[in-house]
């Protein structure tokens, strides 16, 4: 699975890494690194049999490992890391602005700080490549403004909050854990005392937030989702919804999580998103018009088609 | 892990550790002693020689070649400078290595989630520790679910032109489109594409999402020039929030559409239990994606385009039998 090409940079990262840090431990190190134990342990062995020309004991790499205290020694020569790639320094760089870009952000002062020494340390090519990516975020000014005074002293929030897909606001005590910029926007995730859940708040759609005096106090089992593993995460009891999708409506593939794609040829596509609440489904078919249809569950496509004979009715009545 | 690339992978850890070492050129034949593995025979040795120098230029590690005499210059040596070879010593207070923590995770979910962590794990062999301070406030997280992500962050990184297929909303087919790229730029959590249009000859935005096929390089690194002062940010902008072009007047439901009402320049009651509002748009179709979703809550009145494209849309939908091929769909 790792050739060469994966191997010899990790190896280059592994051993200055190892020289920082005397007495690290096996678990740890292959957790940064992102590798099984098993995998470090031959890295390691590996990093051994290396050394300056002509191999002499003194000349090699020496590794030991005490339990699973790992020590390395005698590697000078490659005592520090590879200079960052143009794409390394970049992702840090564009990063960085985004941050810097977002309103009412943390430390602004360190990320300035940051970026003067990242540009430093980035090279020409990567500096000049950075300021031709941008990551442009959006945010309700006042409404962040609030949620971070909420978070920060730790007070519970009444939200006025939108639902598009009920097309209803909805009022809620929240217990704030932590703010997430994703895709472009940015969520409050909270407990909600309303729903006894972990559920994310999309800032655009808060109508209003008013910060309680009540200290926020969320259940030990309010624990924030991963984010790694996606913003949105479907449950085993959610409904799975099929929809057939004519080449106009295949944003939708994009634009949602789907479970399935399935290509049906010339540009049309079904594809299978689980869902916990249909009602936004509905108003995403009447949406797509004649570019796409739901085909399961069938009372939902039923649904679907009386919505659209009542939005017509209106019309006749005029 | 194999033998055979456990066996070059030692080997190019030795290579590098030998070019590293010394200061003088050494000659491919000096390499060959020095660095254990590599076969008998000499043509074994040259493929091998040469493969592995283009690896290691291919990792960023800057192989310089050269001569140790001017006087008998005719034979290459090969040297890595220690100075271009290192990261150059980044020392970070801890509230800056922890946004800059903040600022590579962000890009776990991307395409070029790779080149963030192997940035970070650098940092951290030169020493700096990224993930012990946690700062309090936004955690951010960026997409790239589009597959022309990466070949167009290639060709704007390397200033080279590209051709795309490109649908357009509402036309079944793409078209090919030839552009010299100057930035791709995420506005609102979409990710744009900015440059010179070849064949309309002039600046185009193109949405990656949009991109309905392979990117293709067109020209050598280097030859794409981006005009001084471009503003890409303002460029993306003024195309992802286009200008209206006309005002809609609809009767809502009270109570009901409040996405709508967010957006409409006037909201006006019409009293038996409806609203009116004056809603801005750019598009009619995109005006009558708006209005559908809120089904017999939002009706129409002007102007009679809006109102025939969300009829003509709603009748798509009521006529449809229930499974099976019900045919047309397209519009």
């Amino acid at each position: 699975m790792s050739g060469a090409l994966d191997r010899l940079p990790r190896l280059l990262a592994l051993v200055p890494y190892l020289l920082a840090r005397p007495g690290a431990r096996l678990r740890d190190v292959a957790a940064t690194f992102g590798v099984t134990e098993r995998q470090l342990r031959q890295d390691l062995d590996l990093v051994f049999l290396c050394g300056l020309p002509g191999h002499m004991p003194d000349d090699l790499i020496d590794v030991s490992i005490d339990g699973d205290v790992i020590t390395l020694t005698n590697a000078e020569t490659i005592a520090r890391p590879l200079r960052l790639q143009v794409d390394e320094a970049l992702v840090l760089l564009v990063g960085l602005r985004m941050l810097a870009s977002a309103p009412g952000v943390q430390d602004r002062d360190a990320l300035d700080r940051a970026l003067a020494k990242l540009e430093g340390a980035a090279g020409d090519a990567a500096a000049a490549a950075s300021t031709h990516v941008a990551v442009e975020v959006e945010a309700e000014e006042s409404v962040l403004a609030s949620a971070r005074d909420a978070l920060e002293r730790g007070r519970m929030m009444h939200l006025d909050y939108y639902v598009p897909g009920r097309d209803e606001t909805t009022e809620r005590d929240v217990d704030p854990m932590r703010l997430v910029l994703a895709g472009g926007r940015t969520y409050l995730e909270g407990w909600c005392r309303h729903a006894e859940g972990v559920r994310l708040f999309r800032l655009d759609r808060v109508v209003s937030l008013d910060v309680l005096e009540q200290p926020a106090a969320p259940p030990p089992e309010a624990v924030p989702r991963d984010l790694d593993a996606g913003l949105f995460q479907s449950a085993p009891g959610d409904t799975l919804v099929t929809l057939e999708l004519e080449p106009a409506g295949a944003w939708v593939a994009e634009y949602h999580p789907c479970e399935s794609v399935e290509d049906l040829g010339d540009g049309r596509l079904r594809v299978g998103l689980r869902t916990p609440q249909t009602s936004w489904v509905r108003r995403l078919a009447l949406r797509l018009g004649g570019s796409g249809r739901v085909l399961a569950p069938a009372d939902l496509a039923a649904q679907v088609r009386a919505d659209a004979r009542a939005a017509l009715a209106a019309y006749d009545d005029q | 892990m194999t033998d055979v690339s456990a066996r070059k992978t030692e080997r190019l850890l030795n290579l590098v550790i030998c070019l590293l070492a010394t200061r003088r050129f050494l000659s491919a034949e000096q390499v060959r002693t020095a660095v254990p593995g590599y076969a008998e025979s000499e043509e074994a040795f040259k493929r091998a020689f040469e493969r592995d120098k283009e690896e290691l230029r291919e990792l960023g590690i800057p192989l310089e070649t050269g001569s140790n005499d001017v006087l008998f210059d005719d034979e290459v040596g090969y040297r890595i400078a220690r100075d271009s070879y290192a990261l150059p010593d980044i020392s970070l207070a801890a509230d800056e290595a922890a946004v800059l923590g903040l600022a590579a995770r962000a890009w776990q979910q991307a395409s070029i989630a790779g080149a963030a962590s192997s940035a970070l794990l650098k940092l951290e062999a030169a020493g700096v520790r990224t993930g012990e301070v946690t700062p309090a406030g936004i955690e951010p997280r960026v997409e790239t679910r589009e597959p022309a992500f990466l070949p167009l962050w290639e060709a704007v990184r390397e200033a080279r032109p590209v051709t795309f297929p490109y649908r357009t909303p509402g036309s079944p087919t793409s078209t090919e489109r030839r552009l010299e790229p100057w930035g791709v730029v995420c506005w609102h959590g979409r990710w744009y594409v900015a440059g010179h249009d070849v064949d309309r000859r002039d600046t185009r935005v193109f949405r990656l999402d949009r991109v309905a096929g392979p990117v293709r390089a067109t020209g050598p690194a280097g030859s794409v020039s981006v005009p001084d002062g471009v503003d890409l940010r303002g460029t993306v902008a003024s195309f992802a929030a286009r200008q209206p072009t006309g005002t809609a007047r609809l009767r809502v439901r009270a109570g009901t559409a409040y996405g709508l009402r967010r957006y409409a320049a006037a909201v006006r009651p019409a009293g038996k239990g409806w609203d009116e509002a004056d809603l801005d748009f750019a598009d009619v179709e995109a005006l009558a994606d708006e209005i559908l979703g809120y089904g017999a809550d939002v009706v129409v009145i002007d102007p009679p385009e809006a109102r025939a494209a969300v009829i003509r849309r709603l009748r798509a939908i009521a006529g449809k039998v229930a499974a099976g091929a019900s045919g047309t769909g397209d519009e």
